[in-house]
């Protein structure tokens, strides 16, 4: 009876997925075309497609990568190769595994009150920003695991050959663990594709094409949100397919990023 | 790097509680005190060593900066939403928790709906995702055949990864008018005689409401519970099992009476961690909570919580006391969901130290 009960539980989860994964092909394939990479946001009743949240989101990503990968990294570094066994290290992990699942809402607040309301408006910045908040746990996280994996043998041995400690840990441990921090990266990057709390009130939204990054700019979540709350059905059919391509680049890096860090090592 | 050899070794700072190269490191020194004064270009090696020593001393503490920025960030959090709220806890004061009203046009606030909403959606998902995700995961670690277990263990971590708007699209669009035509009159007709039962399931079948949005997150958590309760049921020593089973027991009685007492802080550790992230969920539950500021012993009609109530009001928001009681309304989320997560860190951690790690 457990085993019927436990194979039904396993059934339930996975019916789920194969559900909202078919819906969203079904429903998103319908309104791809060339146009929806090429063409603005259009108003209601007109044709236009995903392009100024298509290239606004990867312009936000970008930038949060930028910002938040090096903190997370160094941090990371410290918290394994410099105070392994301190307490601030512990500390340190632990409120980064707090941070790790803080509400992405209450970072969106965070930045709004420290960037928007001191800059006076809206901004890409501010958006770059509350992503990197959200990417900088998660790097730390997998730079400290995977640093600590790195077997203590290869720094002495370099050591012992006269290597800065600094030295040791750019070439060394840094190379043995480079697949697993890439890894971190990508899941960082999955992980902000997707979201779209903290990007409501810091980058907004933008209707048109816009390169400037001091002023609000479109990112495909929160044009998913606002077409798919809207009454429209050509709102409603882009933000199907945008939904699509959101899942797609999110599940495109996950599967990367379990490759990469099942394939061997070669420092 | 164009000096004569031998280059000496430079100290390591030995790890704490380890062995550490004592001996080598000693021996190192001594050498390198006798050869340095056997060696031509002295000035220089002193010169290649003292570089050494600050550029070590830099990276130290440009790495020991970033790591303080993780606690600046969180204290920054705290610090900000405080800020930003205090207008509202200056007009409201403490009532501001327990009043219901929601009123933009006469300034009137009052987190108890939003609060409301958030546990109950929350509650609803862990009574319904504990079971399941604990049935997957002995699923996972007894019955499955080994050559499944990666695949649909990769399957239901799929579900992780799924954006949070997608199950809100998913939900508003396919699952509401699903349940509005086929769960909830079901629901409501076969209640409507049973007095506490029919409270609970009354109203008109909206499709959205408090009990979908708690549906949706039941589906959100699921791979996160699964997978911690998967780690912790690896952690179980084979001997306990295979006593057990030595002594006639069934599956059955194996998972109940010693795997689970045995590992049981970590699922609830994992369970926490659910909850954590159940409670702060906003995409999916904005799009099928209904936006009603109120509270109704009905689970079928609509209501909202925190962080609903942020998305979709924060740009909106006209006036200093709204903006501020939004905020305060994210400082009591973040206040319940810190507590939340640093007891389901502290659970795991014990059950870490139980598993020799």
């Amino acid at each position: 009876m457990a085993t019927a009960l436990s194979i039904g539980a396993a059934a339930f989860g996975l019916t789920w997925l194969v559900l909202i994964l078919l819906v969203l092909v079904v429903k998103g394939v319908g309104g791809l075309s060339l146009s929806v990479f090429t063409e603005m946001t259009p108003p209601p009743g007109s044709a236009g497609g995903l392009l100024n949240p298509i290239v606004g989101s990867l312009i936000l990503t970008f930038l949060a990568v930028v910002i938040g990968t090096p903190l997370g990294i160094l941090a990371g570094t410290y918290m394994a190769e410099y105070g392994r066994y301190s307490k601030l290290t512990s500390v340190v992990r632990f409120i980064n595994d707090i941070l790790l699942s803080a509400p992405s809402i209450v970072v969106g607040l965070f930045v709004y009150e420290i960037m928007v309301a001191r800059m006076g408006h809206f901004s890409a910045w501010a958006g770059s920003v509350a992503l990197a908040i959200i990417v900088i746990p998660v790097v730390v996280r997998t730079t400290e695991d995977m640093l600590l994996l790195v077997p203590n043998t290869l720094r002495e041995a370099s050591s012992a050959l006269g290597m800065p400690q600094w030295l040791v840990i750019k070439n060394v441990a840094y190379r043995a663990a480079r697949a697993g921090m890439i890894t971190g990266v990508l899941l960082a990057i999955a992980r902000i594709t997707g979201e779209t709390a903290p990007l409501l009130f810091t980058a907004l939204n933008n209707q048109f094409f816009s390169w400037n990054l001091n002023a609000p700019m479109a990112s495909l979540p929160v044009v998913i949100f606002q077409f798919a709350l809207s009454p429209y059905e050509d709102w409603q059919q882009l933000a199907w397919t945008g939904a699509l391509l959101i899942t797609v680049a999110v599940l495109g890096l996950s599967i990367l990023a379990r490759a990469l860090s099942s394939k061997k090592v070669q420092i | 790097m164009g000096l004569d050899p031998p280059i000496l070794a430079v100290s390591l700072e030995a790890p704490k509680g380890g062995t550490g190269p004592g001996v080598d490191e000693m021996m190192g020194e001594a050498v390198a005190e006798r050869s340095l004064t056997l060696v031509h270009d002295e000035g220089k090696r002193a010169k290649t060593l003292r570089r050494f020593r600050r550029d070590d001393r830099i990276f130290k503490a440009v790495t020991l900066a970033s790591a303080v920025t993780v606690l600046v960030l969180l204290a920054g959090v705290m610090i900000a939403l405080l800020h930003g709220s205090l207008p509202a806890w200056r007009v409201f004061g403490f009532d501001f928790l327990t009043s219901e009203s929601w009123n933009p046009v006469t300034e009137k606030f009052g987190a108890l709906p939003a609060i409301y909403g958030t546990l109950l959606t929350s509650f609803i998902a862990m009574l319904i995702g504990i079971p399941v995700s604990i049935g997957i995961a002995i699923f996972l670690t007894e019955i499955c055949p080994e050559r499944l277990r990666r695949t649909i263990g990769t399957a239901i971590e799929l579900l992780a990864g799924i954006p949070s708007i997608i199950y809100g699209i998913w939900g508003l669009f396919v699952f509401a008018p699903w349940l509005q035509v086929h769960v909830q009159p079901f629901f409501i007709d076969t209640f409507a005689n049973i007095p506490v039962l029919n409270q609970l399931f009354a109203g008109p079948p909206y499709g959205i409401g408090l009990l979908t949005a708690g549906l949706i997150l039941a589906i959100m958590v699921l791979p996160f519970i699964t997978s911690i309760t998967r780690e912790v049921f690896e952690t179980v020593p084979p001997v306990l099992k295979e006593a057990a089973y030595g002594i006639g027991c069934t599956r059955w009685e194996v998972m109940r009476r010693v795997v689970i007492p045995y590992t049981r802080v970590g699922i609830i550790g994992g369970v926490m961690l659910g909850l954590g992230r159940a409670l702060g969920e906003t995409m999916a539950v904005t799009f099928v909570i209904g936006n009603a500021h109120r509270i109704v012993p009905s689970i079928l009609a609509p209501g909202t919580t925190i962080s609903a109530s942020i998305a979709n009001e924060f740009t909106e928001a006209v006036g200093d006391l709204y903006t501020a009681s939004l905020v305060a309304l994210g400082l009591i989320l973040f206040f319940i969901t810190f507590v939340v997560l640093a007891a389901a860190r502290l659970m795991l951690m014990r059950i870490a130290r139980k598993g020799g790690n």
